[in-house]
């Protein structure tokens, strides 16, 4: 009844719950909520340093290094070449930082504002270009099962599929297309990982990804704007879990009948036999 | 001298390098990255690299994000 740790691009991934760090209150609620969620991946953001007004505080100092494995997003970035030049300065700022996971990156490049979802096109690119640069790229994407397949056969090593827009709380919208994308891009390959990222609300959108059999979820918003941070972080890890683990068990089948639970025979005032 | 910083002019009366500028805005080297005239500057040649006229930086750190 273990769970397997995860393989991406040469690192062993304990926890199959991956957080955002973004929009927490605080840094120190975001410090207690990773913890809470027992996640090991967080996503950080790069982005200009503040040259006046500064308050002295910087996230690194909330961010466990013995325990977190820093992943550097692309976010905000609307043309290839922007995604390309922010996964350069992510792994030169991991590498600054000694922090092992220094040539990943989440690849996202965005096609528009009010949707945030992704523009296959510049993902594409970006992704080509980052892999001629040796980085191992986990690519945000719809959930088009063909641009899935084009991202994985151009060498992303992880595809990660948006339940739903970023933010939005929908969870897994079209769990057929999910399913789509598990079989194609494992049927040769049951190893590939797969993590559902963007629009999850709650734990039991988590554990709906997991149980359609995606190997992790990336969340950020469903924890960090959460009523109870800590208590969602928390629901979100047995979630996790959950989904994992009845994945692994085996459910029963959908019928559209009933199959009684209790035997058939033997009730009193029973005139058949 | 002018250069542009994060977007924003700045004056200098003599070009510094990058290590001073980077002190110069209270900043630790190990904790941002930089791109002048939009190629990488590694840490390690944060103060041999001498900053000319009209030059374009970008000094990036890591923040919040999903």
């Amino acid at each position: 009844m273990n769970i397997e740790p995860l393989h991406i691009g040469g690192f062993e991934i304990t926890s199959r719950l991956f957080v955002g760090t973004g929009k927490y209150a605080t840094f120190e609620l975001m410090r207690d909520a990773l913890a809470e969620s027992g996640c090991q991946v967080v996503t950080v953001a790069v982005r200009r340093e503040r040259l006046t007004d500064k308050s002295g505080r910087n996230i690194l100092d909330f961010l466990d290094p013995k325990r977190h494995l820093l992943l550097p997003n692309t976010a905000g970035c609307f043309a290839a070449e922007d995604a390309i030049r922010t996964a350069r300065l992510g792994k030169e700022l991991l590498e600054g930082l000694g922090n092992r996971g220094s040539a990943w990156v989440k690849l996202e490049v965005l096609g528009d504002r009010k949707t945030l979802l992704p523009d296959p096109v510049g993902t594409l690119e970006a992704l080509k270009v980052l892999k001629l640069e040796g980085f191992t790229v986990l690519c945000y994407t719809s959930d088009d099962p063909v641009m899935a397949m084009r991202l994985k056969e151009a060498g992303a090593a992880s595809v990660m599929p948006a339940g739903s827009p970023i933010g939005s709380g929908q969870g897994v919208l079209n769990p057929w297309n999910l399913r789509i994308i598990l079989q194609e891009l494992k049927a040769a390959d049951a190893g590939y990982p797969i993590i559902v990222d963007a629009g999850v609300g709650t734990a039991s959108d988590v554990t709906i990804a997991m149980e359609l059999g995606a190997d992790g979820v990336l969340l950020n918003t469903g924890i960090a704007g959460a009523r109870d941070v800590l208590a969602m972080a928390r629901a979100m890890r047995l979630a996790v879990e959950a989904g994992y683990l009845a994945r692994q068990a085996g459910r029963i089948p959908r019928k559209l009948y009933a199959t009684a639970s209790s035997p058939i025979e033997g009730v009193i005032g029973d005139k058949s036999s | 001298m002018h250069l542009v910083v994060n977007g924003q002019p700045q004056e200098h009366a003599k070009a510094p390098t990058l290590a001073e500028l980077l002190e110069s805005l209270a900043l630790e080297p190990r904790r941002v990255a930089v791109e002048l005239n939009r190629r990488i500057v590694p840490r390690n040649r944060y103060a041999a690299t001498q900053l000319a006229d009209q030059d374009e930086l970008e000094i990036v750190t890591l923040v919040g994000g999903g």
